[in-house]
């Protein structure tokens, strides 16, 4: 009986992560929490994943010091670029903001429970790309302002 | 006392000059602190220069320019709301002459703000643009009160739907960037595009170590003022016609 106990348990175990596997019975139904994380474009992410997952912290700051101190702006860290590739598309055309638990950088953060202060300053989505160069077309106003300091 | 005095400096000359040599080095091969030249002869300095004659008093696009730009929003409430770039007017008693003069950041040679902040958040770039580095900046306001230019804001409230280039936030100082972000792309600030742009073409951006550049050339065959010279600070911004 003794040699045969753990035999059992480990053949009913195999079964059921076969069945769990072959019903495709994910990591929620089974009520451990996991997080969804939306992914990001393209095939890869601007280093190796398991090490981004891990030292985003790390690299974020490095690059902000080199982009505000030394004007280093085309740095594959930068945090403008995480969030163009890292935009999830909301219910409307515009991506989600850092309001919504959907946001890429919430999806984690909330279930790690790490607050990411970033975006009370960072815009937390890509900007809408200007559409005109100048707002007013300038016309009379160029006029006017010539004549004024003739 | 003055039986000491000469062992004394002598003393303070060698650690001048070692300093100056080495950092400070620990011991061979350990140093502690490294004394960065500045590159500021070699490389760009980057200045403004303002013709007033040019700059009508009813005219306040590069106000707007820069507001749009950085995403500056007032609340309605002049004395707090953040300003880059605001317009002084001014008068001559004597002649009646009226100004309205462009004041922003003046990005000081020797800039008062980087001297007084504790942290280290205000501070200079090597092309001389004066900037705060918000991730440092605690917002205790001492470089607003250092500056004679009145050119710092401070952020009151919470803000929302900022520019992806130019962050800004609440419990932090901020001023004029130069608009940095396009300088470092090759481009040049918001106001004085739309200066040239639509408006009088007032406004010169360019590298006043450059001789060849348009500003440098100016600088050196008109009359020109930078406000309060006096206090030693040199900015880089500089006036025509005030
Ligand atoms: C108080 C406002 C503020 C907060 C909070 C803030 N930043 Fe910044 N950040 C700025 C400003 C201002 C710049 C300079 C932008 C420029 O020069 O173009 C900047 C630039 C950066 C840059 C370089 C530009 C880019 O998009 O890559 C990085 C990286 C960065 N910040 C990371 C962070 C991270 C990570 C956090 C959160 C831990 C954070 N910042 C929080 C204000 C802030
Ligand atoms: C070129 C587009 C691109 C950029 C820029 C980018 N990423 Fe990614 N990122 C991806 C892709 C694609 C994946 C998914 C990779 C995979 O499945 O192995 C990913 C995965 C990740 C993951 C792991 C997510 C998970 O599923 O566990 C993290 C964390 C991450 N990125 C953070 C960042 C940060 C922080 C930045 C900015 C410094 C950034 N990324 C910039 C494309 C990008
Ligand atoms: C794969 C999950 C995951 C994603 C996606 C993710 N983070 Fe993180 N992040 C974490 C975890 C976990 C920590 C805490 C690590 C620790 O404390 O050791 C963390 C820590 C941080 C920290 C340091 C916080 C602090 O107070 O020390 C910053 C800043 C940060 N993340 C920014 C971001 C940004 C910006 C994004 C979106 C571009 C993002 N993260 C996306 C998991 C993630």
């Amino acid at each position: 009986m003794a040699g045969i106990r753990p035999f059992l348990t480990k053949v009913i175990v195999v079964l059921a992560m076969t069945i769990l596997a072959e019903t495709g019975v994910n990591a929620e139904e089974t009520g451990v929490p996991h997080p969804v994380i939306a992914k990001g474009k393209g095939d890869q992410c601007v280093a190796d994943t398991a090490f981004m997952r891990r030292n985003h912290m790390r690299v974020l700051d490095h690059q902000r010091d080199d982009t505000v101190h030394a004007g280093e702006r085309a740095g594959k860290f930068s945090l403008k670029g995480c969030l163009d590739c890292h935009a999830v598309e909301g219910t409307d055309t515009r991506p989600v903001s850092f309001d919504s638990p959907q946001h890429f950088c919430r999806t984690c953060h909330d279930f790690a429970a790490v607050q990411v202060d970033c975006f009370s300053c960072h815009a937390s989505r890509p900007g809408e790309k200007p559409t005109a160069r100048f707002r007013h077309d300038g016309g009379d106003l160029t006029a006017r302002l010539r004549e004024a300091v003739k | 006392m003055t039986g000491a005095q000469p062992s004394n400096s002598g003393r303070r000359r060698f650690f001048a000059r070692a300093a100056a040599a080495a950092g400070l080095v620990l011991a061979p091969g350990v140093v502690l602190l490294t004394t960065k030249a500045k590159a500021a002869a070699t490389g760009p300095r980057w200045g403004l220069l303002i013709d007033l004659n040019k700059c009508p008093i009813d005219c306040s696009e590069c106000v707007t320019a820069c507001n749009d730009e950085n995403g500056l929003k007032g609340h309605g409430r002049p004395l707090t709301d953040a300003q880059w770039i605001r317009k002084v007017d001014v008068r001559d008693p004597a002649s009646k002459r009226e100004w309205s003069v462009p004041v922003m950041c003046q990005h000081c040679e020797h800039p008062p703000c980087v001297d007084v902040c504790p942290t280290g958040a205000s501070f200079q770039r090597d092309d001389g643009i004066v900037l705060v580095d918000k991730h440092i900046c605690i917002g205790c306001r001492y470089c607003m009160m250092a500056c004679p230019y009145k050119a710092r804001s401070f952020i009151h409230e919470d803000l929302t739907d900022q520019k992806p280039h130019a962050p800004r936030g609440k419990g932090t100082v901020e001023s004029c960037t130069l608009c940095v972000h396009r300088i470092d792309a090759g481009g040049q600030p918001a106001c004085v595009e739309r200066c040239q742009g639509i408006a009088t073409g007032a406004m010169t951006f360019g590298d006043l170590n450059d001789p060849d550049s348009a500003i440098a050339r100016r600088v050196a065959t008109y009359a020109t003022r930078r406000i309060r010279d006096d206090l030693g600070l040199a900015p880089g911004v500089y006036y025509q016609g005030l």
